[in-house]
C-alpha cells in the first residue's frame, strides 16, 4: 500500500486528496495503518505489529485489511496498482538520515 | 539617529495612489452575482487607495448597501435598453466621480460593455474585456463548435427555440438531459413532462433559444482564471463544490491541486487569447475526462477565493486594465476552502428610497 503523495493526513485520522478535495475520516486504527505506511513501514511489518498489539486472529487480520486496501482504493487514495509497494519505506528512511 | 528606512516601503493608504473603480454585480443573493466577491478582493490590493463605485441594476441588490465595501452607488440602465443609455448613464456617473476602471461582472451586460470599451477610454474609463469574437465564441449556443475546434471535451448539444424540439433533442441526447438559459440557469429533467415545464419555467425568465446539453455524470470542478489576451493564463485557481444550493450554486468549495486542471486552463487562454477574467465550469467523468460545461467570460461569484489562496485575481485584472505589467502566478493554497453564509443586512428606508428613487446612494 502506497498513498499517492500528495494525500495528507492527520494524526486524528483526517484524510484529505488535494486533487479532487474529499475529505475522510478514519477510525484509531485506520489512521495508526495510514501513519505507519506513510511512515515508510511494508505490510508485513505493520500487521506483525497489528497481531502483538490487538487479539485478533491471522486470517480476520488478512480479510480486515483486504477491505480497508479496497476502500482505499475505491477512494482514489493508493498510487500506481493500489497493492502494497515497497519503495515507500526507502523513502522514509532517506527522510530519517 | 533616524529609524532606519527601507529601500522598498509597503505602501500605506497614504502613499498609495488613490484610485477610483466602478463593479457591477452587487446581487450577493442565493444566486449571487460576482461584484462583491471582486469588491473584497480588490479591497485587499496593495497597489492603490481604492474608492469603489457600485453599479447596480435593482434597489435591493445587498451589495449596495455593504458601506464598508461600496463606497457609492448608481443605478444602470437594463442591458436591453441598448448601448447609447448606458453610455449616457456612464457619463453622467463619470462627471461625478474620477472612475478609472470598470469592471463589469453580468453575462448579460458584457456585449453593450465590449461595444462601448472605445467610447468608455475615451471618457477615461478603463476595461479588460474579451473580444465580442471570444465573447460569440464561447457561448452556450457555440460550446460544442467551440469544443471541436480546438480540442477540449464537451457535451452533446442543440439549440432549442420551442418545446416541440424537445422529442427530438432527447432522441439524440438522451435522458436525462440538461436544459439551459442563454445566459443563467439551468435544469436537469428526466422525461418530456419535465423537460416540457422546465421549457416554460426558463423561456419565460430567459427568452429563447435555450441550450438542451447533454447530461454527464461525475465530479463538479470549476477554474476561475486570468487571460493577458496574448494566450498567457495569468492566474489558474481550480474549485470543487463541496456544498451545492439547489439552484447548482457554491456554498462551499476547496481548492484542489491537480496539473491537468491547470493545464487545461492554460490551453484555453492559449487557444482564445482570452483578455480577462473567466470561469470554466468542468465534469470529471469517471474515465477521468474532463469535459467543459460552460465557459463564462466573467469571474465567478467565488472569485475571492483566488484572493484568499494567494491569487487575487481582481487586482490583477486591475492593474492589466491600467497597462500595469502582471507576472504570472503560480503558487496558490491547496485545500483553502470558502462557506458561504447569509446575513441579514440592516439598513433604513430612506437609503432604500434613495436608491429607488434617485438611482444612487
Amino acid at each position: 500500500m502506497k498513498l499517492k503523495p500528495n494525500i495528507a493526513t492527520s494524526e486524528a485520522g483526517f484524510i484529505f486528496n488535494p486533487a479532487t478535495g474529499d475529505s475522510f475520516a478514519a477510525n484509531p486504527l485506520a489512521a495508526d495503518i495510514l501513519a505507519r505506511a506513510k511512515a515508510g513501514l511494508d505490510a508485513a511489518a505493520i500487521k506483525a505489529d497489528i497481531l502483538t498489539r490487538y487479539d485478533v486472529a491471522p486470517g480476520q487480520l488478512e480479510k480486515d485489511w483486504d477491505d480497508l486496501l479496497a476502500q482505499l482504493r475505491d477512494f482514489n487514495l493508493l498510487d500506481g496498482s493500489g497493492k502494497w509497494e515497497a519503495g515507500s519505506e526507502e523513502q522514509a528512511m532517506g527522510k530519517a538520515k | 539617529m533616524p529609524p532606519p528606512t527601507s529601500r522598498f516601503p509597503l505602501p500605506t493608504s497614504e502613499t498609495r495612489p488613490r484610485l477610483t473603480v466602478a463593479v457591477t454585480g452587487l446581487n450577493a443573493t442565493d444566486s449571487p452575482g460576482p461584484g462583491v466577491a471582486v469588491i473584497r478582493a480588490l479591497r485587499e490590493t496593495t497597489d492603490f487607495d481604492l474608492r469603489i463605485i457600485g453599479l447596480s441594476y435593482e434597489a435591493l441588490e445587498p451589495g449596495i448597501y455593504l458601506r464598508e465595501l461600496v463606497d457609492k452607488t448608481y443605478q444602470l440602465p437594463y442591458p436591453s435598453a441598448g448601448t447609447a443609455a448606458l453610455l449616457a448613464r456612464l457619463a453622467h456617473i463619470r462627471e461625478r466621480e474620477a472612475v478609472a476602471v470598470l469592471i463589469p461582472n453580468f453575462d448579460a451586460e458584457l456585449f453593450n460593455f465590449i461595444k462601448l470599451a472605445p467610447e468608455l477610454r475615451a471618457l477615461g474609463i478603463h476595461t479588460f474585456l474579451p473580444t465580442l469574437e471570444q465573447l460569440e465564441a464561447r457561448d452556450k449556443l457555440n460550446l460544442s463548435a467551440f469544443g471541436a475546434a480546438h480540442g477540449f471535451g464537451t457535451p452533446a448539444s442543440r439549440p432549442l427555440h420551442s418545446a416541440f424540439e424537445l422529442t427530438a433533442a432527447a432522441e439524440v441526447l438522451g435522458w436525462p438531459l440538461v436544459l439551459k438559459g442563454r445566459y443563467y440557469d439551468a435544469a436537469v429533467v428526466h422525461s418530456l413532462a419535465q423537460a416540457e415545464q422546465a421549457f416554460g419555467r426558463l423561456s419565460g425568465l430567459w427568452g429563447v433559444p435555450l441550450i438542451a446539453q447533454q447530461f454527464v455524470a461525475g465530479q463538479e470542478i470549476n477554474i476561475a482564471g486570468l487571460g493577458d489576451g496574448h494566450g498567457r493564463a495569468l492566474s489558474v485557481v481550480p474549485m470543487r463544490k463541496l456544498t451545492i444550493t439547489d439552484r447548482g450554486k457554491a456554498w462551499a468549495g476547496i481548492t484542489l491541486e491537480d496539473e491537468a486542471l491547470l493545464a487545461l486552463a492554460r490551453r484555453f487562454a492559449e487557444a482564445t487569447r482570452w483578455r480577462g477574467g473567466f470561469e470554466l465550469e468542468l465534469i470529471r467523468t469517471a474515465a477521468d475526462e474532463l469535459m467543459i460545461l460552460e465557459i463564462n467570460p466573467r469571474f465567478p461569484a467565488w472569485i475571492y477565493l483566488t484572493a484568499a489562496a494567494g491569487q487575487n485575481q481582481p487586482a490583477a485584472l486591475l492593474r492589466l486594465a491600467l497597462g500595469l505589467p502582471v507576472p504570472t502566478m503560480e503558487d496558490y493554497a491547496v485545500g483553502k476552502m470558502f462557506v458561504r453564509y447569509a446575513w441579514d443586512l440592516i439598513t433604513d428606508h430612506t437609503e432604500f428610497q434613495q436608491v429607488a428613487a434617485l438611482g444612487e446612494l
